[in-house]
């Protein structure tokens, strides 16, 4: 069957938009169809995001801006899935896009209608607590920005119709039917949230002071309900405590929901946190039975909540809530952990909810032809995360298993690179390229400037007098035409906007309407269509910025609207024709590292036809992994990385080079060159490669504590695996104890190296399957056994392992005594005690090998505190480096176990091929350049800059790698000399607007 | 009660100038005074533009950008506040300190805008309109504020802030921080000699004087004046002009 290059996405929310950016940038076309009227998922509820605290919504909506805008994502909101044919490689959807009843073509957004609308309807982005009207849009920022109609509250009182300028209203628009043919599908349905209404015992849904931890974030929000303040719903008091209550429909076999939502223990302690920061008189505890702060950097974040807002955790599940009627507080009743019974008062209760499957996962599934598991969530295959039962179906997000947002964006890259191995071939067949006319050189042309005025129907019309704004453009100098537009951004008004361009001969446009950050990019390619230089271009805000928030003062956003005009028009005269930098990609790849991140991104990239260099430094691939033999769930390691590494030496693309390391590297995106040189042989060979993939991995830590190799009785989990695996020694060892976070979480690692708890509860299990009379015992500070793999710390227990936690403030003495060994340590109750073992097995966490620090100065790119490497974005960019053109996966990122260091690689292929695929590449126009002149070679400008992109030729002179700037300017304002400028946002182009509102005394 | 104050403010394109857009949309309401000017990042705004815009008679400027930590270009923001640490250290001389302003305002933040925005405009007509509005071009306020402006403008004061983040936070050339109390005092010691060797040669540059008359003139002890007259002439700022009785005279070398 014929391959299609395109790709349904089902779902909007982060993990979908991601793999749709993903793909659309490696020339497939997407199909992204979303069942809620707005693209941006849970993510845009959210008010902040741990464990940076970064504003969800900053860093979420220039995502949701490209892909709205995307040329090769197309948009389906409000839509479902009715029936699929065909297999992997070209797939028939049908899809039924529901009526909005507002026409999404024409809509512009303005909102008109909801505010007239008489109806008051549930906000559900607000998770119901506040009031919406029955047309409305899912919230401010949504996209795409098109209302609807909401037809259950709708009262047809015909209002919205008669206020709509843009003639968008249709009350009898019908539903739709469409046809997609794709090649392959992704499932990013996301999770519902756990409904503790059915959980009589905490009185969620009858006392009003109970709420879920989604409606908490929404109180939270400075957009929320509450605006930011931290209230109560009962009487809208400030909660002096606060009680979260973890484990909320996860962890709890009574109510079928094994699982760990992986992220709650995380999202709870951010809220405490931000609860805390907003309202100071606020003190949370949060009640937990593991405090699972599993992820990079996230156990820093447990600490600081402690010590720097006073978070109070507390070792304990609720049973159940009371409440005083008449004060509407909460009574919870626990066990403290020296074993008495405390009962306490708290003004709110936060009920952290775990994550469920998404409502239509049966059905999808049923549609699909894939299956689910046992939880409802999609099961996926071992060592591929990311496949789903059915061939060309992939997953990701939490709809494979309950992930954070990093993860879910990892997921989503990775699907991408399935998806690039499965239709690579048709690559590009599908996109469509825009041809633009030639443009016209308007350089030595003195200004002739147009001026646009919107009226927004009534949004700026209504509060701003547009005529007298008019008539002071049309005097100002340059200025040869002005003209007003019911709605600019109609497409109508685009026509005229192109024909009045060549008609008027104009060289430079203003646009004075609504926000740039949505709408700049439409009216640019106008100009574009017009042949225009895009950059002839100013654009000034007089809606959000005038009309909507002056409304009782109209003179006085009349005058600013003007003043606004102005220095938009003086602005623009002096804007210049830009030019996109076009750059050529060297379509192959480097790649550190031969572990089981390096081969598998070799691997995926090679498969796609372009040339892999493979970097190790020891004689054999494998890497670490060589060690290990099976994963927690029982897979077979070693024949998984038997037929890799047999897979990366049969691969033609793939050059490898053992006991080999970097020597050097110049260049930049899609431009390296680097020399690598054999240890052993000492030969050098000098290759160019477009990317770089880092998976320098990490190494296990070695301890020097509890007698380790110095008594043949104390091994680590590794050795101990290995006894398993290759004797049955185990039988005559009456007792093993484990412990845990051996050279994790302290002062030398103060993080968790998350794969430990897994190793120990399978090890832990190995034994009692062998040996059921040997006794286990475990000791830990927190089991970290994240997402499905709770089951196995229920199967452990069920076999009789004994977990025993340990006061973390107290350190475990090993003792000698006579020919035995001891262990002594104190119990969280204060209790000492002393055990005897035949066998101690430390896990010991990972650590940054040692030749760390050369990779990252060769390459220029940062580590964090622990030595691990860090990210462009903890969040967003969870595989990129800041450096364009230069990736991160496996343990070199943080620790991770094998399947995730395997998605993590396809994320990384995926992101390279995301610049491999095109053979050029063009970067934004708004760059810095060098007045080679004027620079004395201070450095300063290479400081300032996050990017790496600025270098010192060898005359010692800064000069600006175009490929990298991202045109933030601050160079431009920190060089010392003025010698470097920014395009764009040149001092000359920002002073005229200040003198055009100022007016300037040396007669600029 | 009829001053209506005249604002700019520099907000970065993807946090406060999105936060502006909130305000918008959720029509939250807020005085009328301020004009946006819309930069990448805050870390783009040079105190020089600030002078420029208080010499063309604006009443007060505020920057605006992303909260800490959260900058869309990582760090540009760090940037912008030394650069606004060093301007509001400069306006203290002219007393003009208090019509500028920096505050971080996230995307989801439009009530808090439109306070930020409430806030200022009230301190601003609090203040009264800006003494640079209405100014003869003699005056000592406007010489004082070029010479301040010429020094923001300089090698030293850019330097020295363009490496401050480097020196006091991630290590100075022998890979030790410096402490943040020493910089500063150096910091400030380096505003007030340029800011005073700016001012000596503006007036050298309108008439010749000696020691003696910049002495009276900056009311600054002759000793140290004239140090800084070896000093910029060490720099070739200035020259010796002539030779009356037994005092030199100086001028500032004119600029090509």
């Amino acid at each position: 069957m014929e391959k299609i290059g395109a790709v349904l996405i089902i779902g909007g929310g982060i993990a979908g938009i991601q793999s749709a950016l993903d793909l659309a940038e490696s020339g497939f076309k997407v199909h992204l169809v979303e069942k809620t009227t707005g693209i941006g998922g849970v993510m845009a509820q959210l008010d902040k995001t741990f464990p940076t605290n970064d504003c969800s919504m900053c860093i979420l909506s220039p995502k949701l801006v490209e892909a709205g805008r995307h040329p090769n994502i197309e948009l389906t909101i409000n839509a479902k899935i009715l029936k699929v044919d065909g297999e992997a490689g070209n797939f028939n959807v049908n899809i039924l896009k529901k009526a909005l009843f507002i026409n999404s073509e024409k809509c512009t957004g303005c909102g008109v209608c909801a505010q007239e609308c008489p109806v008051e309807s549930i906000d559900l982005y607000n998770e119901k607590m506040v009031i919406n009207k029955a047309t409305y849009v899912k919230y401010p920022q949504s996209v795409p920005l098109v209302f609807s109609i909401d037809r259950d509250k709708c009262i047809g009182c015909g209002i919205c119709e008669s206020v709509c300028k843009a003639h968008a209203v249709e009350y009898f628009q019908k539903d739709e039917k469409a046809n997609l043919n794709v090649g392959a599908v992704i499932l990013a349905p996301g999770f519902d949230e756990f409904d503790p209404t059915p959980l009589q015992v905490y009185g969620y849904g009858k006392y009003p002071n109970v709420v879920s931890s989604i409606e908490f974030e929404r109180i939270l929000c400075a957009s929320g309900p509450y605006s930011g303040m931290v209230l109560r719903p009962s009487d809208g008091d400030i909660p002096e405590k606060i009680a979260f209550l973890q484990c909320v429909g996860s962890r709890d076999i009574h109510h079928a929901k094994q699982y760990c939502s992986s992220v709650c223990c995380m999202y709870t302690t951010k809220e405490a946190v931000i609860a805390k920061e907003h309202q100071h008189q606020v003190n949370p505890t949060i009640f937990t039975m593991d405090i699972r702060a599993y992820g990079k950097d996230f156990d820093k974040y447990i600490i600081r909540a402690q010590e720097e807002y006073g978070i109070k955790y507390v070792r304990s599940r609720i049973a159940s809530i009371d409440e005083d009627p008449k004060t509407h507080n909460l009574i919870l009743t626990y066990e403290s952990e020296d074993g008495k019974i405390i009962t306490e008062d708290y003004n709110l209760v936060v009920l952290s909810v775990g994550l469920n499957p998404p409502n239509d996962a049966i059905d999808l599934s049923n549609k699909f032809g894939f299956e689910l598991n046992k939880f409802g969530f999609c099961k996926t295959l071992p060592f591929s995360l990311e496949e789903t039962t059915k061939s060309g179906i992939y997953v990701c997000g939490a709809f494979a298993e309950p992930k954070d947002i990093p993860d879910s964006v990892i997921q989503a890259s990775a699907v991408s690179a399935n998806v690039n191995s499965l239709l690579f071939p048709v690559r590009n067949t599908l996109i469509t390229e825009k041809e633009y006319p030639e443009e016209i050189d308007v350089s030595g042309d003195p200004p002739r400037i147009g001026v646009f005025i919107c009226h927004c129907g009534i949004n700026i019309a209504g509060v701003v007098d547009v005529k007298k704004v008019e008539e002071y453009a049309a005097k100002l100098p340059n200025v040869v035409y002005v003209d007003r537009n019911l709605y600019t951004c109609s497409a109508d008004t685009q026509t005229q906007l192109k024909e009045k361009i060549i008609e008027q001969k104009l060289n430079r446009v203003v646009i004075a309407s609504c926000t740039p950050r949505t709408h700049e990019p439409l009216f640019q390619n106008t100009l574009r269509e017009a042949g225009l230089n895009p950059y002839l271009f100013q654009m000034t805000n007089i809606r959000d910025q005038c009309s909507w928030v002056h409304i009782q003062d109209p003179e006085a956003a009349t005058d600013k609207a003007i003043d606004l005009v102005h220095m938009a028009i003086t602005r623009v005269r002096n804007h210049k024709s830009l030019k996109e930098l076009s750059l050529n990609i060297t379509p192959q790849a480097l790649i550190i590292g031969g572990g089981v991140a390096g081969l598998t991104a070799a691997l995926n990239l090679s498969q796609q036809g372009f040339k892999t260099y493979l970097i190790e430094k020891e004689p054999e691939l494998g890497g670490f992994s060589k060690n290990i033999h099976t994963t927690l769930e029982g897979e077979n390691i070693q024949s998984y990385l038997k037929s890799l590494i047999s897979s990366v030496e049969k691969e033609k693309n793939i050059q490898i080079f053992t006991n080999s390391e970097l020597e050097n590297i110049s260049g930049y995106l899609g431009n390296f060159k680097s020399n690598i040189l054999n240890t052993k042989s000492k030969e050098e060979t000098e290759i160019e490669h477009g990317i770089i993939i880092v998976a320098t991995g990490a190494k296990e830590y070695s301890p020097e504590e509890f007698y380790y190799k110095k008594d043949e009785r104390v091994l680590t989990q590794i050795e101990l695996e290995n006894i398993l695996e290759t004797s049955e020694e185990i039988k005559k060892k009456k007792a093993v104890i484990m412990i845990q976070c051996v050279g994790s979480r302290n002062d030398k690692h103060p993080y968790c190296s998350r794969v430990c708890c897994s190793e120990a509860i399978k090890n832990a299990i190995k034994i009692k399957k062998q040996s059921s009379s040997t006794e286990v015992i475990i000791l830990y500070r927190d089991i970290r056994t994240y997402g499905f793999k709770e089951e196995y710390y229920r199967e452990a227990r069920k076999k009789g392992v004994i977990f025993i936690r340990f006061d973390e403030n107290t350190p475990i003495e090993v003792i000698k005594e006579n020919e035995s060994l001891n262990i002594v340590f104190k119990k969280p109750d204060g209790n000492l005690l002393k055990a005897a073992a035949d066998l101690i097995i430390l896990s010991t966490g990972m650590e940054a090998p040692r030749n760390i620090d050369s990779i990252s100065q060769m390459l220029k790119v940062p580590l964090n505190a622990d030595r691990f490497f860090l990210e462009a974005h903890v969040k967003l960019r969870p595989v990129d480096f800041a450096t364009e053109g230069i990736f991160l996966c496996g343990t070199a990122r943080g620790p991770a176990n094998i399947e995730e260091s395997v998605s993590q690689a396809k994320a990384a292929s995926a992101r390279a091929v995301t610049i491999l695929s095109k053979e050029i590449m063009t970067a934004g126009a708004v760059t810095s350049f060098v007045d080679e002149n004027a620079c004395t070679g201070c450095n300063i400008c290479i400081r300032v800059c996050p990017y790496n992109a600025i270098e010192k030729d060898e005359m010692g002179v800064a000069n600006v790698i175009e490929a990298l700037c991202k045109g933030c300017g601050v160079c431009a304002a920190s060089c010392p000399e003025k010698a470097i400028l920014v395009r764009n946002f040149t001092k000359d182009q920002i002073l005229s607007e200040i003198y055009a509102l100022g007016g300037n005394l040396d007669g600029f | 009660m009829d001053f209506k104050p005249k604002i700019i403010g520099f907000l970065c394109n993807w946090c406060s100038y999105a936060g502006a857009d909130l305000a918008g949309v959720s029509r939250i309401q807020y005085p009328p005074n301020i004009r946006i000017i819309r930069l990448m990042c805050s870390g783009r705004v040079e105190p020089y533009f600030i002078f420029e815009a208080l010499k063309s008679g604006i009443d007060g400027v505020i920057i605006m950008g992303c909260h800490p930590g959260e900058c869309h270009y990582m760090t540009g923001n760090y940037e912008a506040e030394m650069k606004y640490q060093l301007l509001k250290s400069l306006l203290t001389y002219v007393d003009l300190d208090n019509r500028i302003s920096l505050e971080w305002v996230s995307a989801s933040e439009g009530i808090r805008f439109a306070e930020v925005v409430t806030n200022f405009t009230n301190s601003i007509q609090k203040l009264g309109p800006s003494p640079l509005k209405k100014i003869d071009k003699d005056s000592e306020l406007l010489f004082n504020l070029n010479a301040l402006q010429i020094a923001a403008n300089d090698y030293r004061l850019r330097a020295l802030i363009g490496r401050k983040r480097k020196i006091l936070d991630e290590g100075n050339v022998y890979n030790k921080k410096y402490p943040k109390e020493k910089f500063e005092d150096l910091q400030e010691t380096a505003i007030y000699d340029e800011y005073q060797k700016n001012r000596i040669i503006l007036y050298l540059k309108k008439e010749n004087l000696s020691v003696k008359d910049l002495s009276e003139r900056l009311s600054i002890a002759p000793n140290k004046i004239l140090e800084y007259i070896v000093d910029l002439r060490g720099e070739g700022l200035i020259d010796l002009k002539d030779i009356q009785e037994l005092t030199p005279y100086y001028t500032a070398k004119q600029e090509a």
